[in-house]
């Protein structure tokens, strides 16, 4: 089992571990509920560096991530950042993915920890023909997600100058450790995503829990992510469903010739078949992920949503039947429990004025 | 949200992380503390009615915390008397008193005796020790 250079921390912290894609990694601290709440109302840390990077620069970079990346990467300025997907010539999705952009001729991508090596040998093969190089970076870089309504605040006392705008990112010194610092993240809060040399990570993480920061697991990460509609590798994708299906059809750009455009492409004008929805369960009962939809569909995500507190998820459904508003029925464990399909997010924060 | 760790010496525990408080041929039925630790917050409590029949060593009523959903164990056999209304309204009662406002069901049993193959608060702690 691999560990963060903060696994010290988390066990002093008395952190729950779990197993997580090969990884010993925090699940809770105090409890899922107070945490996904601290996240919400003020500022919660959250230990990603199981997540993976890889690094693609060159002269033909560009060229390079236009072709495995199906968004147009052309699109990013230095500073920038952006989310794609890699995909297969068949559409099925290997994994989504943020994509910072360093420098004219290099550019950094994040992966998600079960898919890293499988990523990078897939990006690696498909280097061939660009004047590129395709590193995996994994054993450089520890991740830290601070998110929340106070985040910047926090790591406003930390840094010297502006902190980055979302979607940007900016190279920059936090608690004295050389970082690259995103306005970016998965819980539909503002907030922060910062790559760090793994020997800087405690330097950070102490000094981001002194400025105010609670610390935060996957548990919450999870429900957070689940009531603003992030997708979860895993769960809403796979390499079972192409990207139009699972919804992500707004980060495809088929004129950039990327691999599984002509899927995306033909799925757009066909119309998919079905559908990704959120639900809620006002009459009670919690469904979970691989829970049959009556009449055809399953549930990829459920979770009592602390912010709604009541029983939320996510589900595909065939595609007449996945207004807002419809009723669905949702087998539990044998127990048919009622749903309703709202509109995605589940929760969206109050926008400040 | 949780009590001291405690196991009252007055109840009879199933290794299965169960109490059970006996009654003459009534009893009581929850879950320890050490169960509603590992579970974490509960925010869920559901499946048992009035009239259900429950066999010993089998699941009767699932608890749900906000990651996972885990099956109750029946400490002893018996037909459900009463279900604990207001623990499945405030299912984290379960949590801050597992063995007061957070029991579960009660139960008329059907085979007293079973009770022999239940641990005592000692030989229970030793379990999870």
């Amino acid at each position: 089992m691999r560990e963060t250079p903060l696994h010290q921390r988390h066990r002093e912290a008395g952190a729950r571990l779990v197993p997580f894609a090969g990884w010993e990694m925090p699940v809770q601290y105090m409890g899922i509920r107070e945490e996904h709440q601290a996240v919400r109302t003020a500022a919660g840390v959250f230990d990603v560096s199981h997540m993976g990077e890889v690094e693609s620069s060159g002269p033909g970079a560009l060229d390079f991530l236009q072709r495995v990346l199906s968004n147009d990467v052309a699109k990013i300025p230095v500073g920038g950042a952006q989310y794609s997907l890699l995909c297969r010539e068949d559409g099925g999705v290997l994994d989504d993915l943020f994509t910072y952009r360093l420098g004219e001729q290099r550019y950094l991508t994040v992966t998600n920890a079960a898919n890293h090596e499988r990523d990078f040998e897939w990006m690696a093969a498909h280097g061939d023909g660009f004047d590129v190089e395709v590193a995996d970076r994994h054993a450089d870089y520890a991740m830290l997600a601070l998110q929340g309504p106070d985040a910047r605040a926090i790591a406003a006392t930390l840094v010297e100058g502006r902190l980055p705008a979302r979607m940007t990112c900016a190279a920059m010194e936090v608690a004295g450790v050389t970082a690259l610092v995103a306005g970016t993240g998965y819980t539909g809060e503002d907030g922060l995503e910062l790559l760090l040399p793994p020997d800087g990570a405690v330097a950070v993480w102490d000094a981001l829990l002194a400025a105010g920061a609670v610390p935060v697991g996957l548990g919450a990460r999870d429900t957070l992510r689940l009531e603003v509609c992030f997708h979860l590798y895993g769960n809403e994708l796979s390499e079972q469903r192409d990207p139009v299906t699972s919804g992500l059809g707004w980060c495809c750009k088929e004129e950039t010739g990327f691999i599984g455009a002509e899927t995306v492409a033909r799925v757009r004008a066909e119309g998919a078949a079905e559908q990704l929805v959120a639900f809620t369960m006002p009459a009670g009962g919690i469904a979970r992920e691989g829970n049959p939809v009556a009449g055809g569909g399953v549930v990829t995500s459920g979770t009592m949503s602390p912010s709604l507190g009541v029983g939320a998820g996510m589900a595909y459904v065939p595609a007449d039947r996945a207004e807002p508003g419809t009723e669905i029925e949702i087998d539990v464990r044998g127990r048919i429990r009622g749903a309703e399909i709202v509109t995605k997010p589940l929760y969206r924060r109050e926008e400040s004025q | 949200m949780s009590s001291p760790e405690t196991y009252p010496d007055e109840l009879l525990y199933h290794p299965e992380h169960d109490w059970a408080r006996i009654e003459d041929r009534e009893a009581t039925f929850g879950i320890t503390w050490y169960a509603q630790n590992q579970l974490g917050e509960i925010v869920f409590v559901d499946g048992a009615k009035i009239g259900d029949d429950l066999k010993q060593g089998e699941p009767y009523v699932e608890l749900e915390s906000v990651k996972a959903v885990s099956e109750v164990i029946a400490p002893l056999s018996g037909r459900i008397v009463a279900v604990n209304e207001a623990a499945a309204e405030e299912p984290d009662s379960v949590n801050r008193s597992p063995y007061e406002q957070g029991w579960l069901v009660r139960v008329a049993l059907t085979d007293p005796a079973e009770r022999d193959a239940l641990l005592s608060s000692a030989a229970y702690r030793e379990l999870i020790a």
